[in-house]
């Protein structure tokens, strides 16, 4: 209020008044462009040497993109509506989406396998910047939860039309990609497995012993502490620790080895999630149920509702929108996690994290994290957005 | 008729309900009043089985609760309280189909039931039925919390503070309207409350309870004139007593022939409202209305006498 009056008595139309963010974005936007753009290695593991905005492009592109982000930055520092503020981050990402493929493609010599083309921190930084401008516009913008679906979607099918193109193809994290597809594929197909089956286990679970909590005290008690702690363990230290007795259970349980259960692999990386995701779901049911108004659960009673009609009728779908905050949370948290899985064999994007640590190329680093980064942010928008439809008809 | 015989409640080795017997009359409201921790709710809550009783029985219209099922006596049984405890996901059309749905009506008679029962609370079904609990005002929640009481029918409603989170105003028109409904279903009435003023307006007999004992049960009348214990008179306010049984009767039932000046008091107010007008204008009786006709008077005299402890 006050900065907005003082520029009225200084006689300066509204929007001209810089915007506190924007001023952040600014500084940041700046300094990307001060670095270098992109990283151009003359194979996968060499040191590489920074190319600026104007070396990294054609000439022509280079303005182009610059006017891009003229536009972003204007768009930030100034106290415009939300939306010109949205329309002039996204410009901005989109210019720089494209130009740091067609970067690749003109920085790679003719002919030339070896030699990588990879995003620099000054292209990073840009992305931050714009990022942050969009996502403080949607903030402003308060879409609904179809809305952003909606925009997830749309973002989704940007980034996959980008891939289709070829735009992006002599990026060196695609040349990883390219090298290892059928690899990647499986990878890709084993985290989701381990990122979503131990949380359906775990909803599987968690939920009815969150029921048995809420309805016996002395059970709560001992259960939430018991998890607590299992909550505490260092998530490498519990992979690790269960390779012993898992081992132990597939050679001595008949049966356990044909079910694929071992020491090592995915049986050991799925029960460590599932042990993490139990707490959440469980201390969310229970805050969950315990948050339906008693009134209500009284009344019920009192015209006659069983209790399995109190339950599934009244309770449950009171208490739903917590529990699916309680699922949103360790969906999320396993998307990550399971990258750690890779380190007893339970497979994963992780694998491509440990080999390139291994063999010091960040590209294939880049090739697990992205697509984990990608999958947390799409799972927690789309979990946000459901939690947010099962509870909009009863707010208060 | 509801039959409260000896009935006790203990909770931990002290006596909630001690040794309480009480018979309500079908087709009357019977207040129960007390202060918290009076065990007044307990007792309520003992007649639809949310609480068993220790030891005693109650009989409905002469049979033993003891031994019909709980969940089928309480769809018998309207039941609203304070909070009034609205299902907050479902919509109000929902909430007052719950018992009929319990019952298993067919969704017609449903759907007919609750346009009926919107009407009669005055809330439009067109604009109601489809609302959520949260959009509506507290006083129209609360009609929505007893409509639903009244869903099945019952002959029998219980009412736990059901006006408590009401401000004045609205505390009267709902006591009002749940006159007119009891005298248009003849629903017989247990509603708790600690408003002494909400019981002597509302019952046709007052039970006081205090530490889980029941001190009185009588008629408004009685009680003011004849409290049982110190504590109940000390309840009732020994200045407020005059007032108090002012209140109960209606100037048309004391109107005296003559004339008298001034504005005319309506028939139908309480004496008590006669008695302040009378002060306030400085006469010493006023004529009195009914249907637009003057009917009569009545004198601050006669109020005197009225207001007089009965022999």
């Amino acid at each position: 209020m006050s900065v907005v009056r003082t520029a009225k008595a200084a006689g300066r139309p509204n929007w001209l008044v810089f915007d506190k963010l924007g001023v952040l974005i600014g500084v940041i936007a700046a300094a990307g462009v001060m670095l270098p753009f992109a990283l151009f290695r003359a194979n996968r593991i060499v040191a590489g040497e920074g190319r600026g905005l104007a070396e990294a492009l054609p000439s022509v592109v280079s303005a182009v993109l610059i006017g891009a982000l003229v536009i972003g930055f204007m768009g930030a520092l100034f106290r415009v509506a939300p939306s010109v503020k949205l329309v002039a981050g996204v410009l901005a990402l989109i210019g720089l989406a494209i130009s740091i493929g067609w970067s690749a493609r003109y920085l790679t010599p003719p002919e030339d396998t070896l030699a990588r083309v990879s995003p620099a921190g000054g292209f990073w930084l840009l992305v931050l910047a714009f990022a942050l401008l969009v996502a403080d516009a949607l903030i402003r913008l308060r879409p609904g939860p179809w809305l952003r679906i909606t925009a997830l979607v749309t973002v989704g099918v940007a980034v996959a039309l980008l891939l289709w193109s070829g735009t992006w193809d002599d990026l060196s994290i695609l040349r990883e990609y390219a090298n290892r597809a059928p690899a990647f594929w499986q990878e890709a197909r084993a985290h989701l497995v381990l990122a979503f089956g131990s949380v359906a286990m775990a909803a599987f679970v968690g939920v009815p012993i969150g029921v048995l909590c809420h309805k016996l005290q002395a059970f709560r008690t001992v259960v939430l502490n018991g998890l607590n702690i299992v909550q505490t363990i260092p998530s490498i230290a519990l992979f690790g620790l269960l390779i012993a007795p898992l081992a132990w259970v597939a050679a001595n349980v008949p049966g356990a080895a044909a079910l694929g259960i071992s020491g090592i692999g995915t049986a050991p990386a799925m029960v460590a999630l599932f042990a993490y995701s139990l707490l959440p779901l469980v201390s969310n049911t229970v805050v969950g149920l315990q948050a339906v108004p008693a009134s209500a659960v009284d009344a019920a009673k009192g015209m006659g509702m069983s209790g399995s009609q109190r339950f599934f009728g009244i309770e449950l779908p009171l208490a739903f929108p917590v529990i699916l905050t309680g699922i949103r949370i360790v969906l999320v948290q396993n998307i990550g996690l399971a990258t750690i899985a890779a380190l007893i064999g339970g497979g994963g994007f992780g694998v491509f994290v440990f080999q390139g640590i291994g063999q010091t190329a960040m590209d294939l680093v880049l090739l697990g994290t992205v697509p984990t980064v990608a999958l947390s942010f799409a799972a927690a928008v789309v979990l946000d957005a459901l939690v947010e439809l099962s509870s909009v008809r009863r707010r208060r | 008729m509801i039959e409260i015989e000896d009935v006790t409640k203990i909770y931990e080795g002290t006596a909630v309900v001690d040794r309480v017997t009480l018979t309500i009359q079908p087709h009357t409201i019977c207040a129960v009043v007390g202060t918290s921790g009076s065990g007044k709710t307990t007792l309520v809550r003992m007649i639809n089985k949310l609480v068993e009783p220790s030891s005693g029985a109650i009989r409905i219209d002469g049979v033993d609760i003891a031994g019909i099922p709980a969940f089928q006596l309480r769809r018998r049984i309207g039941y609203a309280i304070q909070g009034l405890g609205l299902f907050p996901h479902r919509t109000v059309g929902q909430n007052i189909a719950t018992v009929p749905k319990l019952l298993g009506w067919n969704r017609g008679r449903i759907r007919d039931r609750v346009e009926e029962l919107l009407d009669l609370f005055g809330l439009d079904p067109e604009e109601f039925r489809d609302r959520m609990p949260h959009e509506l005002s507290g006083g129209q929640q609360q009609r929505v919390g007893v409509a639903r009481a009244l869903a099945a029918g019952p002959n029998i409603l219980l009412m736990d503070e059901p006006f408590g989170a009401l401000d004045p105003l609205i505390r009267a028109k709902a006591q009002e309207d749940l006159l007119t409904i009891q005298r248009r279903f003849g629903t017989t009435i247990m509603l708790v409350t600690h408003d002494m003023n909400e019981a002597i307006h509302l019952g046709d007999t007052i039970a006081v309870m205090d530490k889980g004992r029941l001190l009185q049960a009588a008629p408004p009348r009685t009680i003011i004139a004849d409290p049982a214990t110190p504590f109940v008179a000390e309840l009732i306010g020994t200045a407020e007593r005059p007032f108090r049984l002012l209140s109960l009767a209606r100037v048309s039932d004391h109107a005296e022939p003559g004339q008298a000046t001034g504005e005319p008091i309506d028939a139908d107010r309480s004496l008590r409202d006669a008695y302040a007008e009378l002060l306030w204008s400085g006469r010493a009786a006023a004529p009195v209305r009914r249907n637009g006709d003057i009917v009569g008077r009545i004198s601050l005299d006669q109020l005197a006498r009225l207001a007089a402890r009965p022999r």
